[in-house]
């Protein structure tokens, strides 16, 4: 016969990504390598601002990209047209990437002589927000056409991105959006993010996003290392 | 949206736990998630069902989910609040500046296991 029995484990499900998350963090500190993780929903204009992103940064920075979807390679090919280190990740169906996938992700890139690494995650307001990929920053892009009442709909992926790019600027004369509602929306969520508006596909405003990258990866490269408690 | 990835974690975790303990079968799994932790129960179990087939420590466990209710507190009159009904306005004085306490969880609270049915010879035999 067999008995049966009750294993208390009270543990967080979230509790051991974040611990490789930090684990990962700590490991780029010392390759002073910064990865930044690029968040937001299909068709905001991703693969178009990194391409503009790189354009503006490839000749001051080393980059690397990494490429996540549920499948294919389109975006991959891409920024393999734009001379950057590239690699594709297939989630395999899932909704986001986690810290252990961004680390076997990195390893492929190898990125040895790397100053930024990018990583576009998958096309979704809502996993990639909950899962820590062991990022330095987290971005997110938010177009025009998709409304200024996102941060009330998405309020964690505003919570956790330090960094909001408000995407095809040029189209406000055509739809109804907010600009100064929605920069209010997104400080209300996250009063420490830095906003910037711009329009990847002309190139107006990509600049400034692009100057607080750099100056972002620089500081990661010479500040003196993170002391963090992580716990075993 | 990402109740599939979450199952994955949960099996992960609690295979863990069952190899630390030297269990060979897992009957039940007990989840407590916070009211407002954006899963979606009916989704959840789905997903469960279909990943557990795949797991033959616990191809038959069932899936138990208890409900964190979701809490919020005001830092301006320093009164607690049901969240899913007010949101982020403080009903009592009108204040934005509130914060959730309780409610976003997603916690693995306890697991139901068999223990492999023992040989008398192996028990332990009692010092008389």
């Amino acid at each position: 016969m067999s008995k049966v029995r009750v294993l208390e484990v009270k543990q967080s499900v979230f509790a051991e990504n974040d611990r490789h998350a930090e684990a990962l963090r700590s490991e780029l500190k010392q390759k002073k390598l910064f990865l930044l993780n690029l968040m937001s929903s299909p068709g905001s204009g991703k693969t178009t601002t990194l391409s503009r992103t790189i354009e503006a940064l490839r000749d001051r920075l080393r980059i690397g990209v990494m490429e996540a979807d549920i499948d294919s390679d389109v975006d991959a090919q891409t920024m393999a047209a734009l001379g950057v280190k590239t690699i594709q990740l297939h989630t395999g169906g899932m909704c986001h990437l986690d810290a252990d996938m961004t680390a076997q992700g990195l390893e492929g890139l190898e990125t040895g002589d790397l100053d930024l690494a990018i990583l576009e995650n998958v096309g979704n307001l809502v996993c990639p927000a909950e899962f820590d990929t062991g990022a330095v920053k987290n971005a997110m892009i938010l177009s025009v056409p998709e409304g200024d009442d996102k941060p009330l709909k998405y309020p964690l992926m505003f919570q956790v991105s330090d960094v909001v790019l408000i995407n095809k600027i040029d189209l406000i004369p055509y739809v109804d959006f907010d600009m100064d509602a929605c920069q209010k929306r997104i400080l209300e969520r996250n009063p420490r993010a830095q906003i910037f508006p711009l329009c990847a596909r002309t190139g107006e405003g990509v600049g400034p996003w692009a100057a607080w990258l750099e100056e972002q990866v620089r500081s990661w490269q010479t500040s003196p290392a993170l002391v963090r408690n992580i716990e075993p | 949206m990402h109740e599939l990835g979450v199952v994955f974690y949960v099996i992960r975790d609690v295979k863990a736990v069952a190899e630390a303990n030297h269990v060979s079968r897992i009957t039940r799994v007990t989840l407590e998630i916070g009211e407002v932790s954006g899963v979606v129960h009916e989704l959840l179990e789905d997903c469960w069902k279909w990943a557990i087939k795949k797991e033959p420590l616990m191809d038959e466990a069932q899936l138990e989910i208890e409900t964190i209710p979701a809490v919020t507190f005001c830092e301006d009159c320093k009164q607690e609040y049901e969240t899913v009904r007010y949101a982020k306005i403080c009903p009592y004085c009108g204040s934005e500046n509130t914060f959730l306490v309780r409610g976003d969880e997603f916690l693995i609270k306890e697991i139901e296991v068999e223990d492999p049915s023992e040989d008398p010879l192996e028990e332990p035999e009692e010092e008389p």
